[in-house]
């Protein structure tokens, strides 16, 4: 039974809580053991909060026999990446810098999940200060991919990609700056989704790039991202970049099919850029559309390259800015014997960085330096205008575009770390909705030849995460149902 | 560094002679920061109040903790589109807040959130007065900003921070370099003191740093017309320091002129117990801001809807008043300008030159008799304006003389009363019948020989004397103008 729930999804573990076929205790106890015996091995959590985990499942289950009628979320084991704020949890970034650090608050979305009951199993491993994209920058050690445990999860949600996995969690919340959402889950093959800017409040979670950041669900497939979605795109008033705006309750819309939609397949993204097996399987993917009734045709977003270099040079100036508050005065690291408050700064920040987090803030404050601002931060912007016009051309004639998620799949361990320029084309297919604000959604669509997840990403207009959803869910019970046909 | 460089304090300016300077103009910039007098800050909901217990007004946003979020407190931004219109600025119809960074431990986040390239308010001007007339000073921009904490050095204990003040509203209100003199640039200080006290934005305490200037300044052959190497003295806390600082700076750029060094741009400090400006840091070493617009606050909209509305809450400002006061009560334009420095001392004149036909002897005794009996922050006058109009009337009919005048600003400033009630108890009447002066003067002039030929062989303050003497007699309630008559009267007559 332990076992089985672990590999529920939500929806369904929301279910069986309702119907007191299982307890919130024995939910979360499934969990907990489950990360005892793993996480060893795969390295997905930096904090465990078992015993307030289990009070938690207890009050769960304590007013659920009083017969009241709870959250969907009320007893649903959740991680959340160590970037996001938890009162009374260290909060590490996954870095040195932030060693002791306790936040007085919780992140909205925090309270949110509080509010909706969720319980919070721990903090999930991630490369330092979401800076990478294969969690091998982590302080506190590397994550493994579950699927292949000499194989990268992909980042910097890695951690929340493999607990959701690997059952470590039934759902994680990570965040997305240019891709730290969708590439992981592809990797670990869940489903991800980075919302529209402003979709999801970014107060708590320590800033990468804030222009770019979003928070969102990682799930196990497309319905519990639909749910946990509509639980955390709430408006905040203390976010000045968190936007107004109502969905439509989204079950109901998950139903409605691929009919209809109009998906365009930037030829730019099914380029040799991407592996053959990649796009073989995106590629049987969208044909899968098109047999579900989507309307299916090539489009150009000749900018797409151009919007990934912009978005490097946007995120690391912006990220040089952000890391600027840890400077060993106020919390987190402080390097012994300074004799100045200049040697506090420079000892502290050398120390408590790592070399990933020490490059990027480098090269964003040369991005913003009076001799180079106009070459590279001005010029970014500028670029990143016209991305977003080039988006705005093409959703005029589409509801949705798909690409592939990423280039590859899944690589080893230490393959790439000497070359962070590698690393960095692994955002490739994924800047450009940061650039331009837009949702999207990585789905797995098969395997490549060694078995290894391939995702296909879906990217919406602004504020269409329900024709994402319709379009994505559309595509996977249908590969589902193929699925159960070949066995 | 430049070899030309002074060691802080090196140079005493007496050798400047006053022919030299006077070869020179100066060339000044003022830039002030005017502290807003919002309940809260500018990015969170502390309260800004002055003096409060270290660190008791602060929370995760003021204290930089990591995922804290600002967001902008709507009455700064209103107050200063006020500043902004009441120095006939141009009000941006969009604007951005920038990030500002440096590293010091009372900014929290290493930056400062301000703005850079579009600045809230832009291209305005004040009128100041001087003593060859009306000049104009432009108004670069005014932009907001937020304040950052305070340091605490404890002796051999080290440093604390208290971030109460970290997050308190600030505008920044920078002139063109248009300003000539320390006596302009005090005039300047003054209105620009005057209007924003009248829009209510600010109290512009300078001794709590709600009002706090940096002065630019560079100087020039007179009759050049290109900018000298300019130098910045920053922060300082009064009108009295502003001008010293002015002063000093003025001869030591020229004295190093003179003395054929090149001046480097640097900031400066004024100290104001030696009265000398030291140099803090050169150009070379200046910080590059890195200045990025501030991804966590969007772009912020000005309808013109906000505009006609905080047009309207805007008072009748000093300007405005001054021209009323000069062309319907007659005062002179530097009695009008004085009168309407502060609100409440422009109110209380409206409301006594109201109710008497002569609004001139009220302003005159304002800016006298009472100004000499006010503290120097003080603003209220515990005389209620019937009684001071009162006291214009008599004067003005010549009921009383100016004397008198002033002894009843001075016994009602400490027991208000009617002061006609007053005059008529203590007799306090003026005496303007002849007989009678023309038998006191014949007495002085009897009784101080002396005095009358000093006054023939021309010695003016022989004459004051001789009508002192006179007044005396009077128990000082002489008519001054009708004593002098008889005075010159009677002694040429006997000559």
């Amino acid at each position: 039974m332990k076992e089985e729930i672990t590999a529920k999804t939500v929806s369904q573990l929301s279910r069986l809580l309702a119907k007191k076929e299982v307890s919130a205790v024995e939910t979360v106890s499934a969990y907990i053991q489950k990360i005892q015996d793993l996480n060893g091995s795969l390295g997905a959590y930096i904090t465990v909060t078992e015993k307030a985990a289990l009070k938690q499942a207890e009050e769960v289950d304590r007013l659920r026999a009083k017969g009241e009628s709870l959250p969907l979320l009320a007893g649903i084991p959740v991680g959340l990446k160590d970037n996001i704020c938890t009162k009374g949890t260290p909060t590490t970034c996954a870095s040195r810098m932030l060693e002791g650090f306790v936040p007085p608050y919780n992140a909205f979305v925090v309270d949110l999940l509080e509010s909706q009951m969720a319980v919070m199993l721990g903090k999930l491993n991630m490369d330092e200060f979401a800076m990478g994209s294969s969690n091998e920058t982590s302080y506190f050690g590397p994550v493994r991919n579950p699927v292949d445990t000499e194989r990268v999860p992909g980042g910097s949600s890695g951690g929340c990609t493999a607990a959701v996995a690997a059952g470590l969690a039934a759902f994680a919340l990570g965040s997305d700056t240019a891709g730290s959402i969708r590439q992981p889950a592809a990797f670990c093959g869940v489903v991800g989704l980075k919302p529209t800017y402003g979709a999801v409040s970014r107060r708590g979670l320590v800033a990468l790039a804030s222009s770019l950041d979003q928070i969102g669900p990682i799930t196990k497939d497309v319905g519990d991202s639909a749910l946990v979605f509509e639980a955390i795109a709430k408006h905040d008033e203390q976010d000045a970049t968190s936007v107004r705006r109502e969905y439509p309750p989204l079950a109901k819309i998950l139903e409605k099919g691929a009919e209809g939609l109009r998906i365009g397949l930037p030829k730019e993204l099914f380029s040799d850029i991407i592996s053959g097996e990649v796009k073989t399987a995106v590629k049987a993917a969208a044909e899968r559309l098109e047999a579900l009734g989507a309307k299916l045709d090539e489009v150009s977003l000749p900018l797409l390259k151009a919007a990934h270099s912009a978005c490097f040079v946007i995120s690391a100036a912006e990220a040089s800015s952000n890391m600027g508050k840890f400077d060993g005065i106020k919390y987190g690291y402080r390097a012994k014997d300074c004799g100045s408050i200049d040697e506090i700064y420079k000892f502290s920040r050398s120390q408590g960085f790592g070399r990933g987090v020490k490059r990027r803030i480098l090269l964003g404050n040369l991005f913003l330096s009076a001799g180079h601002y106009q070459k590279y931060y001005s010029n970014a912007l500028k670029i990143r205008t016209l991305i977003r016009r080039d988006f705005e051309n093409v959703f005029e004639k589409f509801d949705l575009i798909l690409t592939p998620t990423t280039p590859t799949t899944a690589y080893k361990l230490g393959e790439k770390r000497g070359d962070p320029l590698e690393i960095y084309m692994g955002d490739i297919c994924t800047a450009a909705a940061n650039m331009a604000g837009l949702p999207a959604l990585s789905l797995p669509c098969g395997a490549d030849l060694s078995g290894l997840p391939v995702g296909m990403q879906l990217i919406g207009n602004a504020f269409d995460e329900p024709l994402i959803y319709r379009a994505a869910y559309a595509y996977e019970q249908s590969a589902k149902t193929a699925r159960r046909k070949d066995d | 560094m430049s070899r030309a460089q002074r060691l802080p304090g090196e140079r005493t300016i007496k050798m400047v002679s006053q022919n030299v300077l006077q070869k020179y103009e100066m060339v000044i910039g003022l830039e002030v920061h005017v502290e807003l007098k919002t309940r809260t800050k500018i990015f969170c909901s502390c309260p800004t109040d002055f003096g409060a217990e270290p660190n008791t007004q602060c929370c995760p946003i003021c204290a930089g903790l990591p995922g804290a979020l600002p967001v902008l407190n709507r009455q700064a931004l209103y107050y200063a589109i006020k500043a902004g219109l009441a120095t006939n600025c141009k009000i941006a119809s969009t604007t951005k807040q920038h990030r500002k960074h440096y590293f010091y431990p009372d900014l929290p986040n290493a930056y400062q959130i301000s703005q850079y390239d579009k600045p809230l308010c832009e291209n305005g001007y004040l009128d100041i007065e001087t003593g060859k007339g009306t000049k104009r000073i432009g108004i670069t921009r005014i932009h907001i900003e937020e304040d950052a904490g305070k340091l605490v050095h404890l002796e051999g204990e080290g440093t604390l921070i208290d971030c109460n003040r970290g997050g308190v509203p600030l505008i920044e209100i920078v002139s063109e370099p248009d300003i000539r003199s320390a006596e302009e640039a005090k005039a300047y200080l003054q209105k620009l003191r005057a209007v924003i006290m009248y829009t209510g934005i600010s109290d512009c305490k300078m001794n709590e740093g709600s009002f706090r200037c940096d002065v630019n300044i560079s100087v020039r052959k007179k009759g050049e017309k290109g900018l000298g190497v300019r130098a910045e003295i920053k922060n300082i806390n009064s009108f009295l320091f502003v001008v010293r600082a002015i002063e000093y700076e003025f001869a030591r750029q020229v004295e190093a002129i003179e003395a054929g060094e090149t001046l480097v741009q640097e900031t400066r400090r004024f100290d104001s117990a030696t009265g000398k400006t030291y140099s803090m840091r050169t150009k070379e070493n200046a910080t590059d801001y890195r200045y990025m617009p501030n991804p966590d606050l969007p772009v912020i909209e000005v309808t013109g809807e906000l505009l006609d509305r905080l047009k309207s809450e805007i008072p009748m400002l000093p300007d405005q008043r001054k021209k009323k006061y000069t062309e319907e009560y007659g005062l002179t334009p530097y009695a009008a300008e004085q009168i309407t420095v502060q609100r409440e001392t422009a109110d209380y004149f409206e409301k006594a030159a109201a109710l008497t036909d002569y609004p001139v002897l009220v302003a005159n005794m304002i800016l006298t008799d009472i100004a000499r009996l006010q503290q120097p922050d003080q603003t209220d006058i515990p005389i209620l304006p019937v009684h001071l109009a009162a006291i214009a009337q008599m004067a003005g009919e010549g009921r009383i003389n100016s004397r008198t005048g002033r002894i009843l600003v001075q016994e009602l400033w400490e027991n208000d009363t009617d002061p006609e009630k007053l005059v008529e108890e203590k007799g306090l009447e003026q005496i303007s019948d002849i007989n009678i002066l023309s038998g006191y003067a014949k007495e002085v002039i009897a009784e101080n020989p002396k005095t009358v030929s000093d006054y023939l062989s021309g010695k003016a303050a022989a004459f004051q004397a001789l009508v002192g003497q006179v007044m005396k007699k009077t128990g000082g309630r002489g008519n001054p103008v009708i004593i002098q008559e008889i005075l010159k009267r009677l002694i040429h007559k006997k000559e």
